[in-house]
């Protein structure tokens, strides 16, 4: 187990300087920062003091060595726009984000298993043929259309919830949480809803496809020729067989929920990473992007590696060794 | 001897799109407490939807449409689930036909067997693990305290199949129905499994309804032998008579097909042609297309009546004359 979990760490190190290659590279390719920073008016004096200041002056390889060195460090860089830490910039966007996608993940199983469990008990009744195709419309109808409604009947005709922002917040850890505060709550139901629509979609497909594959298994046969009641063959023996796929395509969702609900941040006004990293690209702020890039890298790795080690909980037969990767 | 289980016009039929297959139709027999009947048919003749009818697990299209099923007196078509469930796994019992398949691959043998008598008496876990750790040993498992917290991939084919029949015999259910039990097995595992079985049974008095299509694996086997083809009981007698008189040009077949009824270096002996489709069943004998002893007679009317005599019966106009080699 130990073992797994440290090469696993080791390749995830690997992809991690993959990553920093790659967006070095790419973002040097785009353009100069400089352009994109610098007022029109500025002269060659301060054109060349700001390049020398950001480093902008030395070779790529020499920036990047600098960039390793400053990381191994514990250092990302500073932000050429901001001019501040560019991960602390980040990590204080990273809490409304991470709320968002975790309410957003809750929501999606929360609702999808249950659906999909019935519509996967009852297709050949209306009842799983409604749940059914109206999961097509979640899966079908884009972001932040579904966003734009929202907002049109709850905060416009309604004037029930707030249109966006992420309101008050309360602290805990030095770490400010929407989920501590009432009046957050109500903030962040609609974005989070918004963001869960398709993943509900998707999870109710899943529980589905696995709920009737699983009721044609002669180990439900036997549950029933045994005796039991319905509610322990479906809550035991059906619902502990369909949550390995489900677990597998939550965990991939959550890590892009995290790094990309750029447009369900955008539709909301959620100060979350996913606007600072659009900001980031349009001025070229390469520490930001990068550091963002890494951090997505991370998480996504931790995320799979929890995964993993859910598989080995809920399947018995997946047993974590070293030469698993 | 008393009749523990008596089935009298049995139809079980499944409501199908391309219209109603009478996977079971007016099948008769009763087994007396402590006997063996083998029910012995190809695939698709009935065999197996017979024991699910018994157990009251047909899944939907299908469902009993008449006849009755009486177990000790009371009838059980048309009970409702609540007094079926406290039937199965209790006082009828069933043995799946592959072990691979038949324990739920991701929960621990303990608990597929503890949840089997939970399912039907009030008892401590201690006491349950208690009841299940013999049960284990009964059918010759070796350490079954240790392997009680094994999951059945841990198990081999042979062994899967025992820890099955610990659980069908854990509650002494007066009636197992064995559904090829030992066709996925290899010939010397299903040796053992069978003089298993057999031991219980009788240690137990438990009646076995042994569902196969191997007449070598029932000849030792069963007090009694019920042949079924295209969803009908079409010979049955005392398991030496039919094997040694067989009446039914089928039964005949069946029998002459037998490897070792055949002789060195010859092709084997085959029934020619194929069952038929139970959506379009043939006029009169459904097996009378395939049958070398048809007159004209055979293929009139609706059904072909049945003839008992010297506690056998037959569904043949034209029966066989000459014994069996």
């Amino acid at each position: 187990m130990l073992a797994f979990i440290l090469r696993r760490l080791g390749q995830s190190a690997f992809l991690l300087i993959a990553m920093a290659v790659l967006v070095f590279v790419s973002i040097f390719a785009i353009g100069d920062p400089i352009e994109v920073l610098l007022p029109a008016d500025a002269d060659q004096n301060e054109r060349e003091a700001a390049i020398r200041h950001l480093g902008l002056d030395q070779p790529l390889w020499m920036q990047f060595a600098h960039f390793v060195w400053n990381l191994l460090h514990g250092d990302l860089g500073k932000s050429f726009v901001f001019g501040s830490d560019s991960l602390s910039l980040i990590l204080g966007r990273l809490p409304a984000t991470l709320e968002l996608a975790l309410v957003a993940l809750i929501l999606a199983a929360l609702i999808g298993i249950p659906l999909g469990l019935i519509a996967g008990l009852k297709s050949q009744t209306w009842i799983g043929r409604l749940i059914m195709t109206t999961s097509i419309v979640g899966f079908s109808l884009p972001n932040f259309w579904f966003g734009i409604v929202m907002i049109l009947v709850f905060a416009v005709q309604l004037q029930w919830l707030p249109s966006g922002g992420r309101g008050p917040t309360d602290t805990l850890f030095g770490i400010e949480f929407s989920l501590l505060n009432p009046q957050g709550w109500v903030n962040l139901i609609m974005p989070a809803a918004t963001l869960a629509i398709y993943k509900v979609s998707l999870v109710i497909r899943l529980a589905y496809a696995g709920t009737r594959e699983a009721l044609l298994q002669d180990y439900v046969r036997f549950a029933r020729a045994k005796g039991l009641s319905s509610s322990r063959i479906i809550g035991v023996h059906i619902l502990k067989n369909i949550l390995i796929p489900i677990v597998t395509v939550l965990g991939l969702e959550l890590g892009s929920m995290i790094a990309f609900a750029v447009v369900t941040e955008s539709v909301f006004a959620w100060p979350g990473m996913g606007k600072l990293l659009i900001d980031s690209i349009a001025r070229l702020d390469r520490p930001v992007i990068v550091a963002y890039l890494m951090l997505v890298v991370t998480l996504f790795a931790l995320i799979n590696l929890c995964v993993d080690i859910l598989y080995s909980v809920l399947d018995p037969r997946v047993r974590l060794s070293e030469g698993q990767s | 001897m008393s009749v523990l289980l008596d089935v009298q016009n049995l139809s079980t039929h499944f409501f199908t799109r391309a219209g109603r297959v009478p996977a079971v139709n007016d099948v008769s027999f009763s087994i007396g407490a402590g006997q063996v009947l083998g029910l012995v048919g190809e695939s698709g003749s009935g065999k197996t939807v017979t024991g699910l009818s018994i157990m009251g697990i047909v899944d939907p299209p299908g469902r009993i449409v008449s006849g009755s099923i009486k177990l000790d007196g009371q009838e059980l078509v048309g009970l409702d689930e609540a007094h079926w469930r406290k039937i199965r796994g209790n006082r009828i019992a069933m043995i799946f036909q592959d072990p691979m398949m038949t324990l739920n691959p991701v929960l621990r043998i303990e608990t597929q067997m503890i949840e089997t008598i939970k399912a039907h008496e009030a008892i401590s876990d201690d006491a349950a693990r208690q009841r299940c750790r013999e049960a284990l040993g009964n059918v010759g498992i070796p350490s079954p305290e240790e392997r009680l917290s094994a999951y059945p991939h841990q198990f081999s084919g042979g062994m899967r199949q025992r820890v099955v029949i610990a659980i069908a015999m854990l509650l002494r259910p007066s009636l197992i129905i064995a559904d090829e039990p030992t066709t996925a097995l290899d010939v010397t595992i299903q040796a053992q499994i069978i003089a298993q079985v057999q031991k219980l049974a009788a240690e137990t008095g438990t009646a076995i309804v042994w569902v196969t299509h191997d007449l070598a694996v029932v000849s030792g086997l069963s007090d009694r032998l019920a042949v079924m083809y295209a969803g009908r009981i079409i010979e049955e007698g005392a398991t030496e008579q039919v094997l040694n008189f067989p009446r039914h040009p089928y039964t005949r077949g069946l029998l002459d097909s037998l490897p070792i009824n055949n002789q060195r270096g010859q092709p084997l002996n085959q029934i020619p042609g194929a069952t038929p489709s139970l959506l379009a069943l043939p006029k009169g004998c459904a097996f009378a297309p395939r049958c070398a002893l048809r007159q004209e007679d055979c293929e009139q009317g609706s059904i072909v009546e049945t003839f008992h005599k010297e506690g056998r019966r037959w569904t043949c106009l034209h029966p066989v004359q000459d014994r069996a080699r």
